[in-house]
This record gives structure tokens, C-alpha cells and sequence, in this order.
């Protein structure tokens, strides 16, 4: 699979289930899509019919605020029916909420309230070493939501118990609710307090697929008692000049002018 | 109880090969043997109750029925959220046990008061609320527990209760159903907890001729028996050790309302809720101290 097209295609379908549903954080799902991409589409050992085996890989998409990065990769891969996405996404009675829903298929918890998914990775990471299962564990977390304290009991946890099949994946686009990271809640030295809560860290520019290919295979097989953080500098609203570093596409949903003018950018791309 | 409980647990264990128990730091010198004869399926994550949440919600997914053990507000009010969206959204294999129920650790002061914690944890879908009266129900709901596939919270006092059953029966308890503990006539008292057994003296000392039950569970009552326990009694008493906004009073009225608003009841029985008067107690005292003064007797209704 070429990931380069890959990482396209979910901006772009991200981009017309934004415009098409008129919904929030296109941002957000920017930033990531090049992580998304990656796990989906080379790193983790699933795929829609793998998606309950007891030896696949598992994903917690910690913000879930994000979730047309995630649903565009699942449907791209073939995970739901062909059309419902677009079809259904936010509709009435439908699965495809604007935070991520485990109903459905290749969605392991449901989030949306941040703070939640790695403590359970750390569950679901205890059970692998409790039962001598070899599956990785990757959890992606936003920035902002390392404010929620219940991150930090996770991130003591996992260290203290040597978690080493954990890797968590940190989306660092500096940009949250109300402003910078730095400005609401500065997170620095971040790689410094991994450090300190005994985790091994590692720096990736969260947009180059081919680092990011390679941090993230050596992270899924090394397990050395450490519990691994990849923290991934990227860029909100990466891809279209004009939501790029813009707290504005944390909000807004694309216009008509604004879609057009996206989806030209992503295309020549 | 909570020795029993835990102790039923350790055998229950062995059968059972998914019971997990992780504990938030608390419960020295209770759960040592659970941990001595099951390490692989037993871990103390710290004091951090939002994380136990989590951690239990991951090894349910992986098949494991895991237990959170802690005091209080601890496993149950500071991780509420967990429990809500973690727990109960995902209907995971999930039980939450909670030692210290109401006035239990009543000289620790408000942090220990555990008052809020029923109208709080019913209020949630999918979750099944457990309140044992003595060892007998609480070694019964440990077997019930074990089986038991979902979200749930037991709510244990702490020690040396007296045993209201017989303790070589083998009692089974279910959600929905109350357990007539004696008979009598026009008024009954329902009562959840250990409170239950000072109710059986209170009425034994008036000499009194009120049916007393057990409500070893909160919430989805078996409506036949409630229809019959309206028939049967025109007053109704509940007693529980928990504030009088949403608890077991509320709970039974609800249940009772429905089936008289649906017209599946033809008379309402009067209810009169016994429970602490939506307050705090600020004062150190004894379970028995703080019972008194949140007016948690029965006494004040006879004749």
C-alpha cells in the first residue's frame, strides 16, 4: 500500500464528512492522519476480518473529537459496509457519532471524554503479559488531554509494571481549546517527564511517513520494560495551507469555498 | 462481611479463573490472602481510582471478571466518569466493591461517609447495585458476582456484623427480589444494609407486628412481589444508611408509582422514607452515634 496515497485519502474523506455533516475538527483529524495511516496501513496486524482475533494488534484513539481520521482509515480498509460512512455519519440512529463509537467494527472503546483510553490500554496491556500474549498495544492521545490526571496515574502505572508492549503515540500539534499548549497548560519539557516516569521516548515528525514507519517498528519490537512514548510533532490542520496552525479548524466545519479550495490542495498534493 | 466476602472470593477464585482483583492501595490485612493464593490475577494499582477503572475495564475486555476494591467514595464517586463511560457503556465484566458503607468509617469523618454512592450508582444503565444486610448475603453475593456477567457495585459496611440469616443456609440473592426476613401485619419495613439488623431489634424491643425484608439489591424489583407487598401492607417503611434524595426509599416509590400510574396497582401503599436528611454529618462519631442523630430509626413510627 502506498501510505502517502493513504494518508490523502482519509484527509479527504475526513474533509467531506466535515463539510458534507457540517461537523467539527477537521484539525484535529489532520494532524493525525499521517499517524492513522500508518498504523492502518502497514504497522498493525489487523484488518475487518482480524478485527476480534485474540492475536491482533489493538488501537485506543484516546481523542476521539477526531474521529473522521479514524473512521476514514476503517472504511478505507474495508471495515465497514461500502457507503454508510458518508451515508450515515451523525445521522439519525446511526453508529457513526461525532466521537468515537465502539458499536462499531475495528473501534476497540469508545472515547470522546478525554483522559479514558490509556488506562484501559494498560488493562488490556496487563492481560497480554498476565497470559503471555504477544499483541502490541498502541494508544494515540492528543496533547491537550496530558492536563487530564488520569493520564499520569496510566503513565505511572504502566512503568511501574514494566509494560513494555504498551506504545503510546502522542499527537503534538500544540494547539488545543483555547489556545497554545504552552499558553493553557504548558506540557514542557515533555519528553524530559517521560523520562522521568521511567518510560523509553522517542521524537517523530508526526508528517513524514517513512520516520514514522520506522520509529514505529522499532518501538512495536522492542520490549525492553519500558513502556514506549512516540511523541509525534505535528501540525494542525495539516495538509490545506489555510487550517494549518489555525485554532479556528478546531471549531469550524468547512464552508462550500473552504471545501473546494481544501480538497484542490489535497488532491495536487 | 468484607472478610467473607473476600474470603467467599478466594474459593470462588479457584473455580473461577477470570476473577481479577486489583485493590487502590486500601484493604491491608483483608485481601493478603486472595493475593497470596492468586498473584497472577491480583495487583494493587496505587491510589489512583480512575486509573483501577480503566485497568479493570482492559482485562475485562480481554476476559477477565475483575473486581475494584477500595474504601467508599474512592472506587465509586472520584472515578464516576470511568464508571459511566468505561464501565457501563461497555458493559464490561466489572464489579466494584466498596467497604465503609454509609457511617461504617463514621470517626474518619465526611471523606469515609459513604451516603451518596446508591442513588448515584443506580442512576447508571447496565449497572447492578448490591447492598448485603450481614455475611450471610454478602458471602451470597459474592457467589452471585462470580456468575454474574456485567457491571456491577457491592456495597460492603465493614466488620462484625451479626449474621440476620442462618448461616448454614445457603442463601441466594437476586437483583430485583426482596427477602422477607419476618412476618407481619399492616406495616412492613424494607430495609437494605447492615441497618437492617437494629431494625429486627428495634421492632422486637417495641414488641411490635411489623414484617421486616432485606433489599440485598437496589433497582429493578421483581413487580409481582412489589404488587403483592402493596396488597399485603398499607404502610410502608424503608430504612437505609444513605441521604433521602434518589436512594433506596426513592427507588422502591419509583417502582411503586409506575405500577400504580400504569394501572397495575389499584391502591398506593403510603411509603415513609427513613434516610439521612440530605446533609452532611460533621461530627466524629460511632456508625451507631451518627445513625442516631441522622435519625435513622424506625422506632419514631410505632404506635
Amino acid at each position: 500500500m502506498n501510505l502517502h496515497t493513504f494518508a490523502k485519502q482519509i484527509r479527504l474523506l475526513a474533509l467531506e464528512l466535515c463539510f458534507s455533516k457540517n461537523t467539527s475538527h477537521i484539525g484535529s483529524a489532520f494532524s493525525v492522519a499521517d499517524i492513522v495511516a500508518v498504523l492502518y496501513g502497514d504497522l498493525l496486524n489487523i484488518s475487518s476480518s482480524t478485527r476480534q482475533h485474540p492475536d491482533r494488534d489493538r488501537l485506543f484513539y484516546s481523542k476521539g473529537h477526531a474521529c473522521t481520521a479514524l473512521y476514514a482509515a476503517l472504511d478505507l480498509r474495508g471495515f465497514f459496509e461500502p457507503g454508510a460512512l458518508l451515508r450515515d455519519f451523525t445521522s439519525d440512529g446511526s453508529y457513526f457519532t461525532a466521537h468515537v463509537n465502539h458499536h462499531l467494527p475495528g473501534v476497540e472503546l469508545s472515547t470522546g471524554s478525554l483522559g479514558h483510553a490509556l488506562g484501559v490500554a494498560c488493562g488490556v496491556a496487563l492481560a497480554a503479559k498476565r497470559k503471555q500474549q504477544s499483541y502490541a498495544v498502541f494508544a494515540i492521545l492528543s496533547d491537550g488531554e496530558l492536563d487530564e490526571g488520569s493520564n499520569w496515574e496510566a503513565i505511572l502505572f504502566a512503568a511501574h509494571n514494566q509494560l513494555d508492549n504498551i506504545n503510546l503515540i502522542i499527537d503534538y500539534n500544540k494547539l488545543q481549546s483555547f489556545g497554545t499548549v504552552a499558553e493553557v497548560m504548558n506540557l514542557e519539557p515533555l519528553k524530559d517527564k517521560f523520562h522521568a516516569f521511567n518510560w523509553s521516548v522517542f521524537e517523530v515528525n508526526g508528517h513524514s511517513i517513512t520516520d514514522l514507519q520506522e520509529v514505529l517498528r522499532t518501538v512495536k519490537t522492542t520490549c525492553s520494560g519500558q513502556p514506549k512514548c512516540i511523541i509525534a510533532h505535528t501540525i494542525k490542520g495539516k495538509g490545506v495551507s489555510f487550517m494549518e496552525n489555525q485554532l479556528l479548524w478546531h471549531y469550524k466545519s468547512p464552508k462550500e469555498i473552504d471545501y473546494y479550495a481544501a480538497r484542490a490542495e489535497l488532491e495536487a498534493s | 462481611m468484607r472478610n467473607t466476602f473476600i474470603s467467599t472470593l478466594c474459593s470462588l477464585a479457584t473455580l473461577h479463573k477470570n476473577i481479577f482483583l486489583l485493590c487502590g492501595d486500601l484493604g491491608f490485612s483483608v485481601l493478603e490472602p486472595f493475593a497470596d493464593q492468586f498473584p497472577d490475577r491480583y495487583l494493587n494499582v496505587g491510589i489512583a481510582e480512575q486509573n483501577m477503572t480503566q485497568v479493570a475495564v482492559g482485562l475485562a475486555f480481554e476476559g477477565y471478571n475483575v473486581f475494584t476494591y477500595s474504601i467508599g467514595n474512592f472506587p465509586t464517586l472520584r472515578c464516576i466518569e470511568q464508571i459511566r463511560y468505561d464501565v457501563c457503556y461497555h458493559e464490561a465484566n466489572v464489579k466494584i466493591v466498596a467497604v465503609g458503607a454509609g457511617y461504617a468509617y463514621g470517626s474518619q469523618g465526611v471523606s469515609h461517609h459513604t451516603t451518596e454512592d446508591l442513588a448515584i450508582l443506580r442512576s447508571l444503565p447496565n449497572m447492578t447495585v448490591c447492598s448485603p444486610s450481614d455475611p450471610v448475603e454478602a458471602k451470597a453475593a459474592a457467589y452471585f458476582m462470580a456468575e454474574h456477567k456485567g457491571p456491577a457495585y457491592i456495597r460492603l459496611n465493614k466488620t462484625g456484623e451479626e449474621c440476620i440469616h442462618d448461616p448454614t443456609l445457603d442463601l441466594h440473592i437476586a437483583p430485583g427480589r426482596l427477602i422477607e426476613i419476618q412476618p407481619g401485619k399492616d406495616s412492613a419495613i424494607l430495609a437494605t444494609g447492615t441497618i437492617l439488623s437494629q431494625v429486627i431489634e428495634e421492632v422486637r424491643q417495641a414488641g411490635e407486628n411489623w414484617a421486616v425484608f432485606s433489599a440485598p439489591f437496589i433497582g429493578g424489583y421483581d413487580p409481582i412481589e412489589l404488587i403483592k407487598l402493596a396488597m399485603r401492607f398499607k404502610n410502608l417503611y424503608t430504612i437505609e444508611e444513605h441521604q433521602l434524595n434518589g436512594g433506596f426509599g426513592s427507588s422502591i416509590i419509583e417502582a411503586l408509582s409506575d405500577l400504580y400510574s400504569n394501572k397495575k396497582l389499584n391502591r398506593m401503599p403510603y411509603v415513609h422514607r427513613i434516610a439521612i436528611p440530605n446533609q452532611f454529618l460533621s461530627v466524629s462519631g460511632s456508625q451507631h452515634y451518627l445513625r442516631t442523630i441522622a435519625g435513622l430509626t424506625v422506632s419514631n413510627y410505632f404506635d
